[in-house]
């Protein structure tokens, strides 16, 4: 499997990364080079196999339904870069 | 008296403990070192008065008969961990002025045993990286240079290459790193000093920045095995805010180390022999092998059958996760904000994306994203997760021959500035050690073993059994006695 | 031809049928998020219930909820459905300014509830219709986008709120068999307490599935409506879009798979490709959370605690209690109406000192006629119902005891739904007693008779439906309190 200009920037656009032409050209070969050599694990025989789901044995807890956190709105607010009358702001957006 | 900074975590403690110095007289030491390194660029931002606060503090608390496990001991913290009121950039331009209003969990520990900080240590960016090279603040320096006379700028390894560069040049006496393939490892052994990347689960990564989630591990840097000890020690505990910490308690480390190493089985895994890797990488493992022989313990040679498929199996699962982790960078929230012209929503995601991630972050982002795509998950992710329950597998085996195992840390010495980074897999080659402990959550330590031909460190690595991290301090402990490495590299920043 | 009872469009070419699958999100109830600590409380200030995690900060990590575990396997529970022991949190990723994470942790690959299903009855018929799934999942936050000119604005109180999305098969084929399930799915939601289904404040919002096919063919492509937010909306939704589909095809195009916005001002829907360009979400498992693992323990508690079912309540009450199929649906579609009416019913046996199934039917009569039809009138529920069951029971006594008549007592009712008082005082204060004095009664008869001596007369000759009058006048002159037997009885006696 290799990619070409139109798959990195299908790529970048999944990842919403703007890429220049020169970018794209660049990210091509390299792409193609990491992903050949990642390719080597097809040939791992991994019949039987379950794909691992904790890295070490442990049990997922739970937290009780309690309400431990809110009320803080201008600690979430303090970092954004646009912030109006208690709202994150963003680019107008159409739907 | 000797320079206060050339003492280490246990003698800054056992000092202000005993009087032998004040907890103020020390941080003034490493806020003067910090201030006069910054030809290494080791740190992002200098907290001297946070240090001063906390040894101030320690010294009141001396007075009062209340001292705490690290009072008086002041830290770097790398910037991958949230520090209130602290800027936080995970060595980034999207975290530029990020300053959280929350403390990570390993911080707080630290904090709360009594440490201060003397600033926030540079790394690569979201620690993705080897060399330190894609620090969107710089490439830190390592303090040592070649034998050779050249002056050639070397890599203090990476991602924990602030973290590194400050123990190894006296400007911390011990330091927080992360470990997601080698982050710590990697840059203990290219500067000559003991890291350890403890069981996955042992330090809360809550409030760390998320690379990986499912590789990333807290660990201490420092000069030897009882400070490494010590330190983790006060980072490790269970945290309920982190659904993978381990509801276990933390064993008493320090007090239980001891060299007596006699009996233990240590394991040579034979896939480690890698064609390729410079002679005297081999040389330096040979002299490890003697010397834990000489410890007591019995040599079996081992086999790690899937050893070689654990750096492809990282480059598939790290980016994959990391394209997801790092999706809330979008200008939204907190941080880097660029809006085109008369843009739109999603302008903004990719301009600020583009403009705030360096290349190497970009590449890993495209990497997992294109692995993770429609199509591709079962070729890609899942037989990633299925060759890693094989890697896992094989240690598990492994541990009915043997206790532990030896291995080099890395496959070579520092190498100079920009001499990899054209090549992305000849750089991702420098964890091919590091990397199979990571994908199976062990604990693993770099400790420092020799000088090469031109003078720079060599390290080697012991791993052992999940959760047995005093086995590995044990045995580590054991090696650095033989060892005798005093090596340090002579000031010229 | 098709029989009359099953739907179908009427094409140019000939019938189609109709093939719809819902997939509903349901609030889960739950005190906290999710994911975080932070409120789930309806209506409060912008981003005031917003916890870091739910505005994914760096660092920054989830830890689920037991409580919306619980709810949504008692919900698969009360479905019938399949639970799964192990299950598995997905991350879906797409970049959305209401989405902090930049994905919405969910599950794909291993949900908690598997296959269930739902009886319901529509266009005259009862029908199974199959449960596929149900994950648990986070809300998204809120866009507003009239408040500037130029900006959205960004609310996140319901990022990280918990939702079950349950995942119907393509089972039904007529947009009242859609109303149906959804109405069921709901009450049954209710029941259970895991959701409280109320649709206007968004608790519970549909992606509608429609595809067209000749009937016998296979499906064909479908669409999915959007977050359509009522019962009458799904329909609408249903409608639009099964008829723009057949004129589609009618007109030799053919059908593009893709997500619509359903528009109520103008009932219909429309594309929103602008959303999906490159949808790709990337599923993965979170690696910020292990493995779901039930224990036997957790699932027995989780069985134990569920309620009597709709269907089981309305069995019940027909077989057991007598009532009619009709009663026994009404009073059981509604979690609150059924509590309402088996706390009228307990009051009204004991009261009565007779067995619950001997007062059965006068209760439930009672509820369904005059206690609704009160309420309706009021624009109230049984819930903010000015008459406690308590009081209704003991309404339902003093008829029952022969203290008030029929119509004594819906004077006494109204009485009631106005000062809310029990009702053995206001017949007490207001001397509303019914009388079988015979005396008394012969008395008024009399005063009667003799105040219309012509219309006796007549009766006498033969006007047999002048007794009428006489009970009315008697009646009026009592106040309305006269026994009504014993006032015909004496009547009859007195006029010969
Ligand atoms: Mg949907
Ligand atoms: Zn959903």
């Amino acid at each position: 499997m290799s990619v070409d200009t139109a798959t990195v920037r299908h790529i970048a656009k999944l990842a919403r990364i703007a890429v220049s032409d020169g970018e794209v050209e660049a990210l091509v070969p390299e792409l193609n080079n990491i992903l050949g050599w990642i390719e080597q694990l097809q040939e791992v025989d991994v019949t039987g196999v379950e794909p691992m789901t904790a890295v070490i044995p442990n049990q997922l807890r739970m937290r009780a339904d309690v309400v431990t956190d809110g009320d803080r709105r201008d600690a979430v607010l303090k970092n954004a870069p646009l912030a109006e009358h208690g709202f994150f702001a963003v680019p107008k957006v159409i739907e | 008296m000797s320079d206060l900074t050339d003492l280490g975590v246990a003698a800054i403690r056992d000092g202000v403990r005993d009087g032998a110095f004040s907890a103020h007289e020390v941080a003034e030491a490493f806020n003067a070192n910090v201030a006069k390194a910054k030809g290494l660029n080791a740190f992002i931002i200098d907290t001297p008065e946070h240090a001063l606060a906390a040894a101030d503090q320690a010294d009141r608390d001396r007075a009062e008969g209340k001292l705490k496990p690290l009072s008086g001991v002041p830290l770097g913290i790398k910037d991958l961990f949230a520090t209130k009121g602290y800027q936080t950039t995970a060595g980034s331009s999207m975290l530029g002025g990020f300053e959280p209003v929350y403390e990570s969990t390993v911080s707080r520990h630290l904090f709360g045993a009594g440490a201060g900080m003397l600033g926030k240590l540079n790394m690569d960016e979201f620690a993705m990286g080897s060399s330190n090279e894609t620090s969107a603040y710089g490439n830190v320096i390592s303090p040592w240079r070649r034998s050779d006379g050249g002056n050639a700028a070397l890599t203090p390894g990476g991602s924990s290459g602030g973290s590194a560069a400050a123990v190894a040049a006296r400007l911390a006496p011990g330091v927080t790193g992360t470990d997601t393939g080698g982050s710590i490892r990697q840059p203990a052994a290219f500067v000559g000093i003991t890291g350890i990347k403890p069981t996955y689960g042992r330090c809360s990564r809550y409030g760390m920045v998320a690379f990986a989630s499912s590789l990333d591990q807290a660990g201490p840097m420092a000069r030897d095995v009882r400070d490494c000890a010590i330190l983790l020690q006060a980072m490790a505990g269970y945290d309920p805010k982190d659904s993978t910490s381990l509801q276990l308690d933390v064993p008493a480390w320090e007090a239980s180390l001891s060299s007596d190493i006699r009996g233990k089985r240590i394991g040579i895994p034979k896939e480690y022999r890698i064609e390729g890797v410079p002679e005297e990488i081999d040389r330096v493992w040979e002299q490890g092998i003697a010397w834990m022989r000489d410890a007591g313990a019995e040599i079996v040679e081992v086999s790690l059958p899937h050893t070689r498929y654990a750096l492809p199996t990282y480059y598939i699962i790290a980016p994959a996760e990391a394209s997801s982790n790092l999706a809330r960078y979008d200008g939204v929230k907190y941080g880097r904000r660029e809006m085109p012209d008369k843009g739109g929503l999603a302008d903004m995601y990719q301009a600020t994306r583009a403009a705030g991630f360096g290349a190497e972050v970009k590449r890993r982002i495209m990497i997992g994203t294109y692995v993770l795509s429609a199509g591709f998950y079962d070729a890609y992710f899942n037989q990633a997760q299925k060759v890693r329950a094989l890697i896992a597998r094989d240690f598990e085996q492994v541990w009915q021959h043997c206790d532990y195992l030896l291995t080099p840390t890395a496959p070579s010495a520092a190498f100079a500035i920009g001499e990899k980074m054209a090549d992305p897999i000849a750089m991702y080659l420098n964890d091919v050690f590091a990397v199979p402990a990571s994908l199976a959550g062990l604990p693993a330590m770099s400790v420092p073993a020799g000088l090469n031909d031109q003078g720079l460190p060599l390290g080697l690595q012991i791993i052992g059994r999940a959760f047995d991290e005093q086995g590995v301090l044990n045995a580590g402990l054991a090696f650095e006695e033989r060892a005798g490495f005093t090596a340090r590299p002579e000031s010229w920043w | 031809m098709a029989d009359a009872s099953v739907y179908r469009i009427q094409g140019a070419t000939g019938e189609w049928e109709v093939v719809i699958g819902l997939e509903v999100h349901a609030q889960v109830t739950s005190n906290a998020k999710l994911f975080s600590g932070a409120s789930t409380e309806f209506g409060a200030e912008p981003n005031t219930q917003v916890s870091l995690v739910d505005a994914a900060f760096p660092g920054m990590l989830p830890v689920l909820n037991e409580e919306c575990v619980r709810q949504a396997v008692r919900t698969g529970m009360a479905l019938g459905a399949q639970i799964n022991a192990w299950s598995r949190f997905d991350r879906k990723n797409y970049f959305y300014a209401d989405l902090p994470q930049g994905y919405q942790i969910s599950q794909l690959y291993h949900p908690i509830v598997g296959e269930g299903s739902i009886e319901i009855e529509a266009d005259g018929a009862t029908k199974t219709v199959g449960i596929e799934r149900i994950h648990i999942e986070q809300d998204a936050g809120k866009l507003m986008h009239d408040q500037h000119p130029s900006f959205s604005y960004v609310d996140l109180n319901r990022s990280g709120v918990a939702l079950m999305e349950i995942v119907s098969k393509p089972d039904m084929r007529s947009p009242e068999e859609a109303g149906a399930y959804v109405r069921k799915l709901r009450s049954i939601l209710r029941y259970v307490g895991s959701c409280d289904g109320n649709m206007e404040q968004g608790s519970m919002r549909a992606d509608v599935n429609v595809s067209v096919r000749k009937p016998g063919e296979p499906f064909g492509t479908r669409t999915e409506s959007k977050n359509v937010n009522s019962v009458r909306f799904i329909m609408a939704a249903i409608e639009y879009e099964a008829n723009r589909q057949v004129d589609i095809l009618e007109g030799g195009g053919s059908i593009v798979q893709e997500t619509r916005l359903f528009d109520p001002d103008k009932g219909e829907t429309r594309s929103l490709r602008s959303k999906e360009d490159a949808h790709d979400y990337r599923y993965f498992p979170d690696p910020d959370l292990l493995p779901l693992e039930l224990t036997p323990a957790f699932l027995e508690e989780c069985r134990a605690s569920l309620p009597e079912l709709p269907d089981a309540k309305r069995a019940r009450y027909e077989e057991a209690l007598g009532l009619s199929a009709y009663n026994a649906q009404v009073l059981t579609a509604e979690a609150e109406t059924a509590r309402w009416f088996e706390a009228l019913l307990a009051e009204a046996a004991l009261k009565a000192g007779k067995p619950e199934t001997q007062v059965a039917k006068a209760a439930a009569n009672w509820l369904i006629s005059d206690l609704f039809g009160a309420l309706n009138r009021l624009g109230r529920t049984v819930e903010d119902s000015p008459v406690s069951p308590a009081q209704g029971a003991e309404l339902l006594a003093l008829i029952g005891d022969g203290t008030l008549s029929g119509t004594l007592g819906k004077q006494v009712f109204e009485i009631m739904l106005e000062t809310g008082q029990d009702p053995a005082r206001i017949v007490e204060e207001r001397g509303l007693k019914q009388t079988s004095d015979t005396g008394a009664i012969e008395a008024v008869i009399a005063d009667v008779m003799a105040a219309n001596a012509d219309k006796v007369a007549e009766y006498r000759a033969g006007k047999d439906k002048l007794f009428g009058f006489f009970v009315g006048q008697t009646m009026k002159a009592m106040a309305g309190k006269g026994n009504p037997q014993v006032v015909n009885e004496l009547l009859k006696k007195a006029l010969g």
